[in-house]
């Protein structure tokens, strides 16, 4: 046995860190929490404003565009209509609404962390333990902080749905950046490109195709953790699934679960196929 | 600051670089000191290299893969920083210049044509000609219509909305070139331009830029592993090994008279072309070189640089 005079818990010094947290910065997560639910809202009811046919119609559209293929562009068309025969449409736009601003917020903290982690070691040597212990860390544990800081709700959600969902999008961007070709940085920097010129004109456009990837693999954990988020009031279609679960209901439970899987495949085929249009043209 | 004219264009006095090195400073004159180092697996990449180039000559450094020849053309616009030594071009010390000073003047005074090309894959042959003047802050009509006419200079007319992918060595090596002719620079660095092309492109190519220079009469520094290739371009011309210049000279000098076993070696089979009647002459004889017009320089070059704008 472990001697017990040696217990040492960090478990409260947390919980008083995070009591700290929110009596010190309330107004900053009040603040952040309503900006959030606005954008969300705002989201939410454009998803929602915009009917069923429209979606499918824009869905078969940009398919088309991105495959030049009859059965790659009607199958995704036909998929998300299953959902608004399960009678899952507005929980669906729900569960989408939270996985876009999940995903914006990803961006907009992800691709600079990405770039930094690129252009210096040291924050690279930071950041690199931190994201490596934010992908072990089950992602249950998340929700608790949020939970905390935000209570419960939609904004929590999108929260611990941005912790668990950022790192691929920072670790791509950064790796895309760094593999860009010497020969090509060399030329530029020959030809007097300032280090932001280099970033802009160079380092950045050639990553994209690997920063692409980055935003669809994002995208997929985002909306994995959107069920997960159901369990401190996300709601959405993991809210169903959760439902289902409690009342042992399978057959609700599939349902649910297949639209989340439409849902899935329909953004990671759009997604990728837009990817493709970084990619530098080929002979 | 006033630019003589006839004063060599490109000065480099004692140049070291030194790669793995501990400390940041070493003494040169101390032999022992050096071989100490070196066994510490510090690399000599280039070791006390002096040479001038004057304007509008063609300087070609020769040497073997691992001499030290890319490394010292690196150094030229401080892609690698020198170790030691002093390089100056035009009448500007290179060595001293700070991180601003250094973009400037690579935006106006120099330009560079790789092995590899280094072209931008997502842009076309056009905007990757006039990249350099974006650099610059020149705006887009105006840069892209100098970059027109740098195409047409190197033959790459109707390529202007491929890109670098759609391109075969040869044309993306054109490209290149038109990306540096375009900038208008007094000197050209040129890291082994046609090394990766098959024999029959590379002489192509090597007829393309005397006759290019015959027009716009460049400072051109150039770096080949072929003797032929250098005979054929160099006004003048350096055998480079281990880090050191064993040679300088006219390439008719050094075929002649190789000053070492080393450069015997390389010049042997040279030497056989350039003899015999019935080989086809390689060789470009020097005669004809000379009689070439002389550097079309009239004005010093910041003045020129003022009346483009």
């Amino acid at each position: 046995m472990f001697p017990v005079d040696w217990q040492f818990h960090v478990a409260p010094y947390i919980q008083t860190f995070i009591k700290w947290l929110i009596v010190a910065w309330g107004p900053f997560f009040e603040g952040l929490s309503s900006l959030v639910l606005g954008v969300l809202l705002q989201i939410e009811a454009f998803l929602k404003w915009v009917p069923w046919w429209g979606w499918v119609t824009i869905v078969v559209i940009l398919s088309w565009k991105l495959s030049h293929s009859l059965f790659k562009s009607i199958l995704p068309g036909l998929l998300i209509m299953t959902i608004g025969m399960f009678g899952l449409w507005e929980v669906a736009m729900e569960t989408l609404g939270i996985v876009i601003v999940a995903v914006l917020i990803s961006l907009l903290v992800g691709i600079p962390t990405g770039i930094g982690m690129a252009v210096s070691e040291r924050f690279n040597a930071i950041i690199m333990p931190l994201l490596d212990a934010m992908q072990t860390m089950p992602s249950l544990v998340y929700l608790i902080p949020a939970l905390m800081l935000f209570g419960l709700g939609k904004v929590p959600g999108v929260i611990a749905t941005v912790i668990y969902a950022v790192p691929p999008v920072i670790r791509l961007t950064n790796l895309g950046i760094r593999q860009v070709s010497r020969d090509v940085q060399e030329a530029a920097v020959v030809f007097g490109a300032s280090r932001w010129q280099l970033m802009k004109e160079v380092r950045f456009p050639l990553a994209m195709p690997t920063i692409m990837a980055g935003i669809n693999q994002t995208t997929m954990m985002a909306l994995s953790m959107v069920v997960i988020a159901s369990m401190i009031g996300a709601g959405g279609l993991g809210e169903e699934v959760l439902k289902a679960t409690n009342r042992i209901d399978v057959g609700k439970g599939f349902e649910a679960g297949w639209a989340i899987v439409v849902l899935a495949i329909v953004i990671d085929r759009i997604s990728q196929a837009a990817a493709q249009k970084w990619e530098p043209p080929k002979r | 600051m006033d630019i003589d004219i006839k004063k060599p264009l490109l000065e480099v006095q004692g140049l070291w670089k030194v790669f793995g090195l501990k400390q940041p400073d070493f003494d040169p004159q101390d032999e022992e000191a050096l071989a100490r180092m070196k066994d510490s697996g510090v690399v000599f990449a280039v070791r006390d290299v002096s040479f001038e180039v004057k304007r509008g000559e063609v300087f070609v450094i020769m040497g073997l893969s691992g001499s030290g020849k890319s490394t010292l053309i690196r150094c030229l616009p401080r892609l690698l920083k020198p170790t030691l030594g002093q390089i100056s071009i035009n009448g500007q010390s290179v060595s001293d210049m700070d991180e601003k000073e250094l973009i400037q003047f690579r935006r106006h005074e120099t330009a560079m044509v790789f092995q590899h090309y280094g072209l931008l894959p997502h842009r076309n042959v056009l905007e990757n000609v006039a990249f350099g003047l974006k650099l610059r802050g020149v705006p887009p009509s105006e840069r892209l219509e100098q970059a027109r006419e740098a195409i047409v200079q190197v033959g790459l007319e109707g390529w202007e909305n491929h890109y670098p992918a759609q391109l075969s060595g040869g044309m993306r090596q054109r490209v290149g070139i038109a990306r540096a002719l375009v900038q208008e620079s007094d000197l050209l660095l040129m890291d082994e331009p046609f090394s990766g092309l098959d024999p029959l492109i590379r002489r192509e190519m090597q007829e393309t830029l005397l006759q290019l220079q015959r027009e716009v009469h460049k400072t051109i520094v150039f770096v080949t592993h072929d003797l032929t290739e250098a005979a054929r371009l160099g006004d003048r011309m350096a055998v480079m090994r281990e880090g050191v210049f064993v040679q300088q000279g006219t390439p008719q000098e050094i075929i002649d008279n190789p000053s070492d076993e080393y450069v015997e070696r390389f010049v042997s089979d040279e030497r056989q072309f350039y003899k015999s009647p019935r080989k086809p002459v390689i060789y470009f004889p020097k005669k004809k070189r000379q009689a070439r017009p002389l550097p079309r320089v009239t004005a010093p070059a910041p003045l020129m640089a003022a009346e483009r704008r």
